[in-house]
């Protein structure tokens, strides 16, 4: 058994002042052995990142580690000095970090940035770093490798400057490389590519990769062992069979039991409810003038886009980014003017009347927003925002009242929430209220804008599970967007999916998932990670067991 | 890069030409500028006279062209109090005011950009603190207070600076002093600012986790970022310290624009006064346009879109 | 694992930055001072010993008390002028011009450059077009220069000076209010506002303008230092408050010619100017660390 790369040994971070516990990571324990990928998966505020900072040294200078050692092919890295730790990274071990569009530097070449690696730590002539760099170019399979080396990171999307942070970290072939969340922040397919990509590499290289993610498909997908954390601590670790196949712990059975599963069964009868929203060629386009970052363009971000929900149904809008269904959703509540077609909800056409003549009706489509932080005014108390909706529309203020409290019952908030402001709850909490908002005007259709993926994957399920109540309760129709298929099979009886403006595929949930027809879709599909996991299920009692 | 700067250059005229047209009305200020000039003992043959000579007795919108027209060929009117045109005065004591200012910027950005670095590195120590106590108090000094009293102890008490004039290069240290550090406060807290926000931005932990050193990542990574906008300000505040001589050139007695504005001023020599106006506007414009070109050039997102 | 039953634990914001505000230094000894001169003005016809516009010219040039000269006394605390009125009094004077002038343009610029900076942050494109293109023109002109040009024409009084100094200083209010309604404005809550039916002047006023309040708090303290500043500068060079009233500034000015006997006379207005301004500062860098921490610097 050849000897791990990186064994830590009982760390523990302090979290400096007054926070809800008192160490960031407590006690932490695990090996990275050379050739293996080793997934840490946790919810936010495990402590995962910040023992990956740790481990390389970068820290905020605010969190100290209190006790433990973290060796690194057998020498204990706290114990050496920072000039020393500064030569090895880089070097001995590198770490590719979460977000790739901020993540390199915007006043220099990529390729200058790359080269940089060589400079820093080897004795090349430019011509031999040119000459390695290019071949790394190539290594992550970046196409023409010769203009990528002389452009600008503005210049790349979002996959390519990641794959751009894979080269820099392989670049002088480390012992130890450190993925903090790095697909996070990239679309579907081009995470599926990322993770493709690793993996070869991995082959390819002797290194050992901590790989750091939420996603548990993801782990599905490249793990050779897991190591499981929650606040702070490890609830359980072992190889990728086991831990996926055959939890222990319950923290961790609850966490596989809240990833979205792919739907099963395929709808038979045809509803015969009435049609509440019809759209009909919807267009709209963008020119943008040449600003400072861009030469000017002609998007057309919604092109003809047709479709109809019935009363009671659930339709997702399933895309990725530049899809266009940010674009349709914003049309469809008349935040934006689209250029033409109709867009007919319950016999009132919002497409075409201007703005002003609109209001009155307004009340009938509401939305939820993605990011619960920026949704609540942070300067007006919850019950003036939750009031504010009814108010407009005549209600009186004591039927107001009384409709808010009736809906935070059913949004299960207590009812001091209206006292307070939203900087005193949390995620989860917000987009609960954000739900009760706009609910209390009594709407006939509401649009749920990627409302959960801004939230962990267990509180994902909570509120998932209640906009499936509500519409039930309610007798709403919801459209529900997300680029997560696998969150759309949760809930959506219907699916369409998008790509750059136009619905390429669409179809109920059990056929869109089981027999897919347009290529794209297919592709979505096949680029989910973790599919060949079976995933296993629980009953309640396992997963509120205490060990 | 190009298409950027031709837009800027643009909004650049427009915005010249709509100060020309403020500095223009200033004319009709005093309601008839035949009589400021005349004063008011003038009869009515003399304020025809003055009138026809200046062209006061035609329409306004062809005033302005007129005066628009002859700014342009260099022709800013006639000081009839120095009996000679506008523009040679101006451009006489220009130099000395560009002199001053550029000493003084020179003043601001060596303290300042020096300063605001430092205490970025290490917030909250005592070198921050020291640096933003001399922002604080430099921003709450008057400059006319700050002069005397700089003339006060280092002329007349010590005597190792001359009092006024602007022979020798020693005569100009405690002018540029004064009218520099006006703006070293500005300047330090941009760079901290900007600093500060760089050293926290994520591509600054990339370069960390390559093991660059130390020295490289403040000033190759962090600094070439974060002096784009510093750059531009001091562009931009060098056009307002040459509006803003006056004070100081009339402490010292130095003969610059600031001055010639003062000495118009109380002479009430309106064309003077207007053409002072006009040629540091236009400065100052000049100035925000190269600031935007510097801007373009360092910052490669717009350089090579 | 459910967050249903979890209450919320942290305050609300509003006395967090109440609880903040009482532990800045800075904030405190400003704001101290502030206060303390305000109230000095409020009350000079009760805190002044003399007459500040009463000349007696046997009086004349007493230096202050602590000098060791045998004409200080205590009849005339900080001494008198070159034309025998206590400066003192007229200094208790001087801090209600100061003050009164200060606020005066701090309103006016703050009324103009708010709603321009609003206006061109939350309606944008064409609106956005012209108000930046007015701010560029206004920041282009220079201020000094061109307020002592008004003032020579028109006439120095108290309110010129106040007028000429309010529809000068607002581009620190525009640019600041604009940028940071651009920032509200994309932020998701609007967006519910709207579809909540909510019309346009109410967005402005209920959600908008009290997430930008704070920049305005601060920015406010800051012009009210600038045109304290300027108008001392006018009155220095002749143009501003007008004799025999006690501006600061003039007083300066009247002292140019004596300084190199009696230095005093310029100490003490100028370290009266510098305090006040230096408090003011302290007061909105302090509010400005307590509502909006990420705009310091």
């Amino acid at each position: 058994m050849t000897n791990p790369v990186l064994s830590i040994r009982n760390l523990t971070v302090a979290l400096p002042g007054m926070t809800d516990r008192e160490n960031a990571v407590e006690n932490l324990s695990f090996d990275v052995n050379p050739h293996e990928i080793l997934c840490v998966v946790g919810e936010s505020g495990s402590g995962k990142s910040i023992t990956s900072l740790a481990t390389m040294g970068l820290l905020s200078p605010a969190l100290k580690i209190t006790s433990g050692e973290i060796d690194f092919c057998g020498v204990n890295l706290l114990e050496m000095s920072e000039s020393l730790r500064n030569f090895m990274r880089g070097d001995q071990m590198a770490m590719i970090f979460q977000e790739p569009m901020t993540a390199l530097n915007p006043a220099y070449t990529v390729g200058s940035q790359i080269e940089e690696v060589f400079k820093v730590h080897r004795n090349l002539s430019g011509e031999e770093r040119r000459k390695e760099t290019l071949s790394l170019l190539n290594e992550v399979q970046l196409p023409d490798p010769e203009r990528l080396y002389g452009a600008y990171p503005h210049h790349l999307s979002g996959g390519q400057r990641q794959r751009i942070m894979i080269a820099m970290a392989l670049a002088l072939d480390p012992k130890l490389l450190i993925a903090d969340e790095p697909t996070t922040a990239l679309d579907v397919t081009t995470q599926a590519q990322i993770l493709r990509l690793l993996k070869d590499l991995n082959a390819n290289h002797g290194a050992g990769i901590m790989f750091i993610t939420h996603d548990f498909g993801v782990v599905a997908e490249i793990a050779d062992r897991v190591v499981v954390m929650r606040h702070g601590e490890i609830v359980e670790q072992g190889t990728a069979d086991q831990v996926l196949s055959n939890p222990q712990h319950p923290y961790t059975k609850a966490l596989i039991d809240a990833v979205p599963r792919r739907a099963a069964e395929n709808k038979t009868e045809e509803s015969t409810a009435s049609v509440v929203i019809n759209v009909e060629k919807l267009n709209k386009t963008f020119h943008t003038s040449g600003g400072m970052f861009k030469p000017a363009r002609t998007i057309e971000a919604v092109k003809d886009v047709s479709f109809k929900v019935r009363l009671g149904e659930t339709l997702g809008i399933v895309g990725e980014s530049g899809s266009g269904k940010t674009t349709l959703v914003r049309c469809l509540m008349r935040l934006i003017d689209p250029d033409n077609g109709s867009i007919n909800i319950s016999g009132v056409d919002f497409a075409a009347p201007p703005k002003s003549q609109l209001r009155q009706y307004r009340k009938d489509i509401q939305i939820v927003f993605q990011d619960p932080y920026g949704s609540l005014n942070p300067r007006r108390t919850i019950g003036s925002q939750l009031i504010q909706g009814a108010m407009n529309f005549g209600i009186s203020r004591a039927e107001a009242w009384q409709r808010v409290y009736e809906l935070l019952e059913i949004v299960r908030m207590p009812r001091d929430s209206v006292n307070r402001f939203p900087s005193q709850f949390s995620g989860g909490q917000r987009q609960r209220l954000c739900i009760a908002r706009a609910l209390v005007v009594q709407p006939k259709v509401l649009i749920a804008d990627e409302a959960v993926s801004a939230l962990d994957v267990s509180i994902q399920r909570e509120v998932l599970r209640l906009i499936n109540d509500i519409r039930d309760r309610l007798g709403l129709t919801v459209i529900f967007i997300t680029h997560d298929l696998r969150v759309a099979a949760q809930i959506c009886d219907d699916v369409i999916v998008m790509k750059k403006g136009q619905i390429v595929e669409r179809g109920d949930v059990g056929q869109i998932f089981n027999s897919p027809t347009n290529d794209y879709t297919k592709a979505l599909l096949a680029a989910q990670p973790g599919q060949d996991w079976d995933i296993p299920s629980f009953t309640e009692e396992e997963i509120l067991a205490e060990i | 890069m190009l298409a950027y700067l031709f837009k800027r250059l643009i909004s650049a005229l427009l915005v010249a030409l709509t100060v020309s047209a403020i500095t223009f009305s200033m004319t009709f200020l005093t309601g008839d500028p035949a009589i400021t000039l005349g004063g008011e003992t003038a009869t009515q043959e003399d304020l025809a006279t003055i009138r026809e000579f200046y062209g006061y007795d035609k329409p306004i919108p062809v005033q302005f062209f007129n005066w628009l027209g002859n700014a342009v060929q260099g022709d800013l009117g006639h000081s009839h109090y120095l009996n000679q045109p506008v523009a040679t005065e101006i451009f006489t004591r220009l130099p000395t005011t560009m002199t001053l200012g550029f000493c003084a910027l020179l003043f601001a950005l060596v303290l300042a950009i020096p300063l605001g670095v430092v205490a970025a590195i290490r917030p909250n120590s005592l070198l921050d603190r020291i640096a933003l106590g001399v922002a604080v108090v430099g921003q709450a000094m008057p400059s006319f207070w700050f002069a005397l009293t700089m003339m006060l102890w280092f002329s007349i008490n010590w005597g190792i600076l001359p009092v006024s004039g602007t022979d020798t290069w020693a005569h100009f240290v405690m002018p540029s002093i004064a009218l520099g550090y006006y703006i070293t406060p500005g300047v330090m807290r941009l760079t901290r600012a900007g600093m500060l926000e760089v050293l926290q931005s994520d591509y600054i932990r990339t370069a960390r986790a390559k093991g660059v050193s130390r020295f490289s990542l403040l000033f190759k990574h962090a600094l070439r970022n974060a002096i784009i906008p510093v750059v531009s300000l001091a562009a931009v505040q060098f056009g307002f310290m040459l509006g803003g001589s006056i004070v100081i050139e009339t402490i010292f007695a130095i003969n610059g624009l600031g001055f010639l504005a003062w000495e118009s001023i109380q002479r009430a020599d309106l064309p003077m006064m207007q053409a002072i106006v006009l040629i540091l506007s236009l400065f100052y414009i000049m100035l925000t346009y190269f600031a935007d070109a510097m801007n373009a050039w360092l910052d490669p997102r717009i350089r090579v879109a | 694992m459910s967050e249903v039953t979890a209450t919320s634990t942290a305050l609300s914001p509003r006395r967090m930055m109440l609880k903040q505000a009482l532990r800045h230094r800075g904030l405190l000894f400003g704001g101290f001072i502030v206060v303390t001169i305000v109230l000095i003005a409020i009350f000079a016809p009760f805190l002044a010993p003399h007459d500040g516009y009463e000349q007696v010219l046997s009086r004349k040039l007493i230096p202050p008390v602590w000098f060791d000269s045998p004409k200080a006394t205590w009849d005339h605390i900080l001494g008198t002028d070159h034309l025998g009125r206590d400066y003192l009094s007229r200094l208790i004077y001087g801090a209600r011009i100061s003050l009164m002038i200060g606020f005066s343009a701090m309103l006016i610029s703050g009324v103009i450059g708010t709603t321009l900076g609003v206006c061109a942050g939350y309606f944008g494109g064409k609106v956005d077009l012209v108000i930046s293109f007015l701010i560029t023109t206004r920041l282009s002109m220079p201020v000094v220069l061109v307020a002592l040009a008004v003032v020579s024409l028109v006439g120095s009084s108290l309110t010129v000076v106040i007028l000429v100094l309010g529809f000068l200083i607002w581009d620190r209010f525009a640019v600041v209010m604009r940028s940071a309604t651009q920032q509200v404005r994309n932020l998701d809550f609007i967006a519910s506002a709207e579809a909540l039916g909510s019309s346009t002047p109410r967005i402005l006023f209920v959600e908008v303008l009290p997430n930008v309040a704070n920049h305005i708090i601060v920015i406010a303290t800051l012009e009210m230092a600038h045109a304290i500043l300027l108008e001392a500068a006018l009155s220095f060079l002749g143009l501003g408050v007008q004799p025999p009233d006690p501006s600061w500034g003039l007083m300066i000015a009247d002292a140019k010619g004596l300084m190199f006997f009696d230095g005093w006379l310029i100490a003490i207005p100028g370290t009266a100017l510098f305090l006040l301004i230096l408090a003011i500062n302290l007061l909105g860098d302090g509010l400005r660390d307590v509502t909006a921490p990420e705009n310091r610097g």
